[in-house]
């Protein structure tokens, strides 16, 4: 048997035999390439298969979390001390403003309940821890600790205490792979926080940075700007920090302007993520923006002449019909 | 019997350790030193065994189960560790009898031509252009390939395993 399979591996020439099964065997992984590229298959044999999947992801993510535990352990003392007076530094500081918002957050929880607006400010949020995994280089996604069992659902956002991080693509039973601002194929309604300009940023195909391709030539955007999610298209929700504005330049095609910006979220390195859990209302359709209509200014005068139109018919009305020519200035000079 | 188990074993064995190493996340600057794992350790055993062990067959099921691991598209590491094991196979004969440097030169050339297919699978797939860094991984592997090699033979030889 040994001998037969030395015969059919000559020294210099292959067999036909062979050449047969590779274009087999290639073959077979091209109509598996096109057939996950059209049907997203492997994530359903992902689901699936996770119960193995999953432990292999741990004992990847073991040595870098061996790191970090050891970088701990051999930690100067010196050091820890200092982080430790830092830290407690921050706490305080944290706390103060912490306090203040809790009163900011009251008053205008009292001022929208005055509005008659129910909406609400606390958020629904749920902790999860990144698991270390390195999916494929050049993909801007994360894995996360908590999955369908969870409650965690398709679509839900994730972000860290300095901005939004980016929206779970898939779930399994006890993972979820995350999709971050900066991958190329990910978009994000965002607002000028200093102007009030809504457009899109897009994550970018080179580095980590998103970029804001279609500012129109006219807006004013400056770096430094900070944009702010502006909650169209009703994913995520509005007012949570995206970027900020690095620099615009005019666009390749010359007629709008492109911006670059950084994200304010810590992409890389952030442990600790928190995913937002969906607000009660956005099951319907998202709830028009308020500044979707026409300017404040512009609102009166259509509505004056509207309202006053009608009321100028019963009144050229009723003189003629029934009343006495003595009545009409008494009511003319009340309907103003 | 048993030596022969404990063969298989150690095959087995270093190829899920080659499967698990490409999972394992480096620091941000050196992750496009990061060499193809899974190539090298199939390659070291497409010389060492031959097509006793290491078939199409075998490059085709262990680049699935990365694919899986790895989460990209279902098919592309198949389709690239067969086309190098194809190669590696056909050429085993001149390939084992070279000397260390040109036995490398021949895994660099192996692993660019590697590089090469998944740019061609990535265009298709209609992805953007890499990186310059994403070239550097082959000549890394290259350069580790004679330690590889040593080693894995050093370790088969001490073991008395097939």
């Amino acid at each position: 048997m040994a001998l037969a399979r030395e015969d059919s591996s000559p020294l210099f020439a292959g067999t036909v035999a062979g050449t047969l099964r590779l274009i087999l065997y290639l073959a077979f992984a091209m109509v598996l390439m096109v057939l996950d590229h059209r049907n997203g298959w492997m994530w359903r044999i992902r689901y699936t298969t996770s119960a193995v999947v999953e432990p292999v992801y741990r004992l990847a993510g073991m040595p870098a979390a061996g790191m970090r535990n050891l970088s701990v352990a051999f930690a100067d003392r010196q050091l820890l001390t200092e982080q430790n007076q830092r830290l407690r530094e921050d706490l305080l500081l944290a706390n103060a403003k912490l306090n203040r918002m809790a009163s900011v957050a009251e008053q205008n929880e009292r001022l929208k309940e005055l509005l008659a607006t129910q909406h609400s400010l606390e958020l629904n949020v749920q902790l999860a821890r990144v698991i270390d995994v390195d999916l494929g280089s050049y993909r801007h996604r994360m894995l996360v600790n908590v999955g369908e069992r969870d409650g965690v659902k398709k679509g839900q956002v994730v972000i860290d205490a300095h901005g939004v991080i980016g929206q779970v693509v898939e779930v399994m039973p006890r993972t979820s792979l995350v999709m971050l601002v900066t991958d190329p194929d990910h978009a994000i309604p965002v607002v000028v926080e200093r102007t009030g300009l809504r457009t899109v940023a897009y994550g970018s195909r080179d580095g980590d940075l998103l970029s804001l391709p279609n500012i129109s030539m006219a807006a004013d955007v400056r770096p430094g700007d900070k944009l702010l999610t502006s909650g169209l298209g009703g994913r995520f929700p509005p007012g949570f920090p995206v970027g900020e504005i690095r620099g615009v330049e005019p666009g390749a095609s010359g007629m709008f302007l492109e911006g670059r910006a950084r994200p304010t979220a810590d992409l890389d390195r952030s442990e600790d993520v928190l995913i937002l859990h969906d607000q009660a209302e956005p099951a319907g359709p998202p709830e028009p923006a308020t500044q979707a209509g026409p300017p404040a200014d512009l609102a009166p005068a259509p509505a004056a002449t509207a309202a006053t139109l009608p009321r100028v018919a019963p009144i050229s009305a009723t003189p003629a019909s029934a009343t006495p020519a003595s009545a009409t200035p008494a009511s003319a000079s009340t309907a103003p | 019997m048993n030596k022969q188990r404990v063969g298989l074993l150690w095959f087995s064995g270093s190829l899920a350790f080659a499967l698990l190493s490409m999972l394992v996340p480096l620091p941000g600057a050196l992750q496009p030193f990061k060499p193809y794992w899974p190539a090298l350790f199939l390659l070291y055993w497409a010389l060492e065994a031959g097509d006793q062990r290491v078939s199409l067959g075998l490059a085709f099921c262990i680049g699935l189960c990365a694919d899986l691991l790895d989460g990209v598209l279902l098919g592309e590491q198949a389709m690239r560790l067969c086309a190098l094991v194809f190669i590696a196979l056909r050429f085993r004969s001149r390939l084992r009898f070279f000397p260390m440097w040109q036995q490398t030169l021949a895994v660099l050339a192996l692993l660019l031509n590697d590089r090469v297919v998944l740019l061609i699978v990535r265009a298709f797939a209609g992805e953007s252009f890499p990186p310059a860094t994403w070239w550097i991984s082959p000549f890394v592997g290259a350069a580790l390939w004679p330690f590889l090699f040593l080693l894995m033979d050093d370790l088969r030889l001490r073991l008395r395993l097939q």
